[in-house]
């Protein structure tokens, strides 16, 4: 058999089986972000609308102390989720790698039923715990902790609450999948020659498992970073966020261009992760 | 000794990993217990009641939301598989190093900001005239359910063995009846779970549907959405309950189909 004309049709057979998908996604995902690419450098009409200028007004008025605040906080909140989602996450996803594989799968599947669940009512559910008469405050008036109802609904602190309960399980799968792979005579052998509980987990078992590490840190820091819904139910009136920023500009005040310089900037922000995400060797997410 | 040892490390683990799970499903517990408080005020419970249900079946608008959500997301759930399930073979044939740079084009739409993905299609929307409406939330969620679509069916492709749909073109069979007949059936149950995916995440989503629904298409979400701003309404829980309760059953039904066929090879 000849190599050549095989490869050619399996080429072109497969050319038409992904072109449908391609073009959708062109379509309607490409040149959509290309729109908005395009409009972050023209200028807000007198009534709303977009003039076909070209300027860079308006990653000037981002660098502007007021967004850059928000950037900031943004950046703070997603980084603390990260960190707290490590720490969660991980205990978590070492007790499940290394269970019996029976119970791997319904653990697993029990990390991943809520990812995939409702995401605007599962953050809303946090409003009836987190509200000045709901269950924690209850909960921590009747242990005695606290004397009074304290504020937390509407606050940074809630919104963090929120992004660690809304991305948790995309910090546990890559975590999970680098652990599985741990090869647990090398942990034993450490254990062996006394080395301490944190000299082992932190010379042995985070080196051998950097890669799940970097993967879940990004996976969970990049949607914190552009989150909408959290911020917009559980964080106050001030507690803005890039997501709820990017919103406000496009339907609130109608200054498309801001917004979309926004989020642009936002979408870079992304694809430096990714790009990070990958050198450091990432594997797919799912 | 050091078994003792690694006993008291399981079960720290255990706890740590039980308080998780306590973290995660928590909200969603006490949403379901409230959503039966016979309490106009959620704060104390009042005995239990299924009022808020009743009073969501007298809700027209409601109706008409569910409607346009099941609309929404057969439609949008049809296009994905369709254009996914394609685009997964058609990938799979590809030679590896086109394969990795497409497998990460088409990884993009999942881990973009859903906000960035909704102005984007706004915009674009707008600038091509076409109305907002049923059509372009449809033609939203197909947007972001063919990636779902695909790496589902391209993860079970890839543990699939050439060699079988190979040995039944040197059978004789022509390149479509060897795919009809050997790869599909084997993909089946990848296919089945990814739609069931794919529809629960269209039903459940409400950025990309907040930013191209125009005023007539008014889904599910976009009704909670509606409630919680104008005010908690004890009906909320309930609707939410519900809304929680279908996509968690959902989900669990997509995991079980691609589960078993993992199991019985």
């Amino acid at each position: 058999m000849t190599g050549r004309p095989v490869h050619h049709t399996i080429a072109r057979q497969s050319a038409w089986l992904l072109a449908p998908a391609l073009v959708w996604m062109g379509v309607f995902f490409l040149l959509p972000l290309l729109v908005v690419f395009l409009i972050s450098f023209a200028s807000r009409g007198a009534y709303g609308g977009v003039e076909w200028t070209f300027t860079l007004a308006n990653y000037r008025d981002l660098a502007d102390p007021l967004y850059l605040y928000v950037y900031a906080r943004s950046f703070g909140l997603a980084l603390a989720t990260t960190a707290f989602c490590l720490c969660l996450g991980f205990p978590l996803a070492y007790y499940i790698a290394k269970a019996p594989a029976r119970w791997q799968g319904i653990w697993l599947a029990l990390v991943l039923i809520p990812f995939w669940t409702n995401f605007l009512v599962r953050t809303y559910a946090w409003i009836n715990v987190l509200r000045a008469d709901g269950l924690l405050n209850a909960l921590l008036m009747a242990l005695g902790i606290i004397s009074e109802p304290i504020d937390i609904l509407y606050s940074d602190l809630a919104v963090l609450i929120g992004l660690v309960y809304g991305y948790l399980p995309f910090m546990v799968l890559p975590l999970y999948a680098a652990i599985e792979r741990l090869d647990d005579s090398l942990v034993d052998a450490a254990r062996d020659l006394y080395a301490s509980g944190w000299a082992v987990l932190t010379r042995v078992i985070v080196p051998l498992t950097k890669p799940g590490i970097v993967a879940g840190c990004l996976l969970v820091f990049i949607p914190s970073l552009g989150a909408y819904i959290t911020p917009d139910l559980l964080g106050g009136a001030r507690s803005m966020m890039i997501g709820t920023f990017i919103q406000h500009e496009y339907l609130v005040v109608r200054d498309w261009p801001l917004g979309s310089a926004a989020s642009f900037v936002l979408m870079a922000m992304v694809v430096a992760g990714l790009w990070g995400y990958q050198r450091a060797g990432g594997e797919r997410p799912l | 000794m050091t078994g003792q040892a690694n006993d008291v490390r399981r079960r720290w683990l255990l706890a740590a990993s039980l308080g998780n799970l306590a973290f995660l499903y928590a909200p969603i517990v006490v949403l379901i217990a409230f959503s039966f408080n016979a309490a106009r005020l959620a704060a104390s419970w009042q005995g239990f009641s299924l009022r808020w249900y009743e009073a969501l079946t007298r809700d027209h608008a409601l109706m008409v939301a569910l409607q346009n959500s099941l609309l929404i997301a057969v439609a949008s759930t049809a296009i994905a598989t369709l254009l996914g399930v394609s685009a997964a073979v058609g990938l799979e044939r590809l030679p590896q190093r086109s394969r990795a740079a497409l497998d990460g084009a088409f990884l993009l739409p999942l881990v973009m900001p859903e906000v960035m993905m909704g102005v984007a299609l706004l915009l674009f929307f707008v600038l091509i005239k076409l109305p907002l409406g049923l059509l372009t939330v449809t033609i939203g969620h197909a947007a972001f359910n063919v990636p779902v679509v695909l790496v589902i069916v391209r993860a079970r492709l890839r543990k699939l063995d050439p060699s079988l749909e190979e040995a039944a073109r040197d059978l004789g069979a022509t390149p479509w009846r060897a795919f009809r007949r050997v790869t599909l059936p084997l993909l089946g149950p990848a296919i089945v779970g990814a739609s069931v995916l794919a529809f629960t995440v269209s039903l459940d989503d409400f950025v990309v549907t907040f930013f191209t629904a125009g005023p007539g298409a008014t889904t599910l979400p976009l009704k909670v959405y509606s409630m919680i701003k104008t005010g908690i309404s004890p009906e909320i829980n309930a609707l939410s309950a519900i809304l929680v309760l279908a996509s968690m059953g959902l989900v669990a039904l997509s995991l079980a189909i691609q589960q078993r066929q993992r199991l019985s090879q």
